[in-house]
C-alpha cells in the first residue's frame, strides 16, 4: 500500500484524517499513485491534476523522502520507501496567498 | 408562514440566513465549504430544496455542490462521500468543465483576445454564476472563466458546454476584464424557454433565441470611452444585467460605467444614469413586483471601487431609470470604503419586496421595505462575492 499525504482541504474533501492509504500496482509512479487515489476517492478528481491536461495544477507540488518530485516526468518510478508505505507522496500546496 | 433563504456566497466560505416573512430575526448557518471561494450559490425555483454552488480555489481548481434539502447538507453531484466507488469509469464529473471541440458538437477552441492586446489560449479557470432552470431542477447552466456557457442536466453531475456561444464568431475579439474573462449573468427568459441572455466581462452581452444553438451580440447602444469604434459590435464591460421576470423584454444593465435599458429584449440600449452622482457599479435588481422599480449602488470609479465620500448608499430609480433617490437609512454614513459585486445583490417575492445586498467588507444588509431602510443581518463575514434570495412558502 503507498501512503500519500494530503493537504487540509482535500483531506476534508476525502473526509479522511491523516495519510490515506492506496493500493497501487507496479509501477509506483506520480502518475498511478494519483490514478489510485482519485479512484478510491472520485472527489478529488481535477484538484491535483488538471482535467484538460493532465498536468499538476500549478500551485501544488509533490514530495517524496525530501525531494521534490514536481518537475519530475509523472512515470518515473518513485523511491522504493514510497512504493513500500514507508514514506508518503506529499501533496503539498504552496504557501501563497494568504 | 412565508419566510426567506438568504445565500451569501463569500472568499471563505457560503452562509445560509434564513428567516420569516418579517426579515428581523435572522439563523446565520456556516461557514459551508470553510476556506474555499464561493463564487456563486444559487437555489432552483423548480425545487427550493435544490441549491447549487460554485466552490472554487487557486489551489484546488472547481468544485460544484448540492444540496437537496434546503442547505442542510451538502454534496458533489453523483458522488458519495462514504462508500468506496464501484469499479469502471467514473458516471459522475460535477467539477470537469472541458471545453466541446468534438467534431459532433463543438466548436474549434480559438484563442481570444490578451489584455495586451495579442492572442491568448482559452483557458477554464472557474465558474463564475449558476443559473438553475426555471422549470427543471436538474437542469443548470453555468457560466466560466474563460468565458463560455455550460449546461447540466443530470443535476450537475455532468457538464456539456453550449459550444455555440463561445464558438459563434468574434471569439477571437472577446477580451478579460480587470478580474478575468467570466461569462457572469444568465438570464432564462420565463415567457421563452428557447430564449437566454448572458453577458461577459468584457466582451458585452449575447442573447439566443433558439435554445442555445446559435447566439447573437446585443450590444447596440452601449458606448464605451475605450472602445474607439463607436459602433463596436463586442468588447464592452458589462458588469450585470437584471430583468424582472413580468417583462422579460426589458433589461437593465450596469456597465463599466453607466446604467443602461433595453426594450426590446437587448437590440438596443439607450442610458439611464440620469441624475446618478455616478453610474460606475457592478450591481443592480429590479424590484420583484414593480417592473420600473431599479436599484444600484454607486462606486465612485473605476480606478476607486468604493462609495462616494465613504457613504455607503443605494440608489432607486422608480422610473425605470434617469431619475435616482438615494437611500441611506441604516446604511454607514461615513468612513465606508467597501465595494458591493456584481451578483451580490437580490431581491425576495414576498408581498413587501425585500432587497438585499453583500459588500466586501463582509456585511450583508436587509431592507424588507423596497429599500426605505436598511438594517445589518450580518456584518463581519469575509469579503461577499454573491448573495441570491429564495422565497419561502
Amino acid at each position: 500500500m503507498v501512503r500519500v499525504a494530503l493537504p487540509f482541504h482535500l483531506r476534508n474533501l476525502a473526509h479522511v484524517e491523516g495519510d490515506v492509504l492506496v493500493e497501487v500496482a507496479a509501477p509506483v509512479t506520480v502518475r498511478t499513485v494519483l490514478d489510485a487515489l482519485e479512484a478510491r476517492y472520485p472527489m478529488l478528481r481535477g484538484t491535483i491534476r488538471e482535467y484538460e491536461t493532465g498536468n499538476r495544477r500549478p500551485f501544488l507540488r509533490f514530495f517524496a523522502c525530501a525531494e521534490d518530485w514536481s518537475l519530475e516526468s509523472v512515470d518515473r518510478e518513485l523511491p522504493a520507501a514510497v512504493a513500500k508505505g514507508e514514506e508518503p507522496l506529499i501533496v503539498l500546496g504552496s504557501i501563497a496567498g494568504g | 408562514m412565508s419566510g426567506v433563504r438568504v445565500l451569501v456566497g463569500t472568499r471563505k466560505g457560503a452562509f445560509v440566513l434564513t428567516a420569516d416573512g418579517r426579515r428581523k430575526d435572522w439563523t446565520v448557518e456556516g461557514p459551508f465549504f470553510a476556506g474555499w471561494e464561493i463564487y456563486h450559490m444559487k437555489g432552483s425555483l423548480a425545487d427550493p430544496n435544490r441549491i447549487y454552488v460554485s466552490q472554487t480555489s487557486g489551489w484546488f481548481g472547481q468544485l460544484l455542490q448540492r444540496s437537496d434539502d434546503g442547505g442542510k447538507t451538502w454534496h458533489q453531484p453523483g458522488l458519495s462521500n462514504e462508500a468506496i466507488p464501484p469499479p469502471g469509469p467514473p458516471k459522475a464529473l460535477p467539477n470537469r468543465f472541458v471545453y466541446d471541440t468534438s467534431a459532433e458538437t463543438g466548436k474549434p477552441l480559438t484563442t481570444h483576445m490578451w489584455y495586451d492586446g495579442t492572442q491568448h489560449p482559452w483557458e477554464f479557470k472557474r465558474v463564475w454564476h449558476l443559473e438553475p432552470s426555471l422549470t427543471e431542477a436538474d437542469t443548470v447552466y453555468a457560466g466560466v472563466e474563460d468565458a463560455a456557457l455550460f449546461r447540466s442536466t443530470d443535476g450537475g453531475e455532468n457538464w456539456k458546454e453550449v459550444s455555440s456561444l463561445r464558438g459563434h464568431g468574434t471569439g477571437p475579439k472577446w477580451q478579460p476584464g480587470a478580474g478575468g474573462m467570466g461569462l457572469h449573468t444568465i438570464i432564462l427568459d420565463p415567457s421563452n424557454p428557447k430564449r437566454i441572455y448572458i453577458a461577459i466581462s468584457a466582451a458585452g452581452a449575447f442573447r439566443t433565441d433558439d435554445g442555445g444553438a446559435t447566439w447573437k451580440p446585443i450590444n447596440k447602444g452601449l458606448k464605451s470611452q475605450y472602445i474607439p469604434d463607436p459602433n463596436a459590435e463586442i468588447g464592452h464591460c458589462v458588469h450585470h444585467v437584471a430583468m424582472n421576470p413580468s417583462r422579460p423584454d426589458v433589461l437593465f444593465m450596469q456597465k463599466h460605467w453607466d446604467v443602461m435599458r433595453s426594450d426590446d429584449a437587448g437590440d438596443n440600449w439607450k442610458e439611464v444614469s440620469g441624475n446618478l452622482p455616478t453610474d460606475f457599479g457592478f450591481a443592480i435588481d429590479v424590484h420583484s413586483h414593480e417592473p420600473e422599480t431599479l436599484y444600484v449602488v454607486p462606486i465612485k470609479s473605476d480606478s476607486e471601487h468604493f462609495p462616494l465620500d465613504g457613504k455607503l448608499r443605494v440608489y432607486r430609480s422608480r422610473t425605470g431609470g434617469n431619475e435616482w433617490e438615494p437611500l441611506a437609512k441604516g446604511l454607514p454614513e461615513k468612513n465606508c470604503y467597501v465595494n458591493v459585486l456584481r451578483d451580490a445583490m437580490a431581491v425576495d417575492r414576498l408581498d413587501d419586496c425585500g432587497v438585499y445586498f453583500g459588500t466586501t467588507g463582509g456585511q450583508v444588509y436587509v431592507s424588507a421595505d423596497s429599500g426605505d431602510s436598511w438594517a445589518p443581518i450580518v456584518h463581519d463575514l469575509p469579503a461577499v462575492l454573491s448573495v441570491e434570495v429564495q422565497t419561502l412558502n
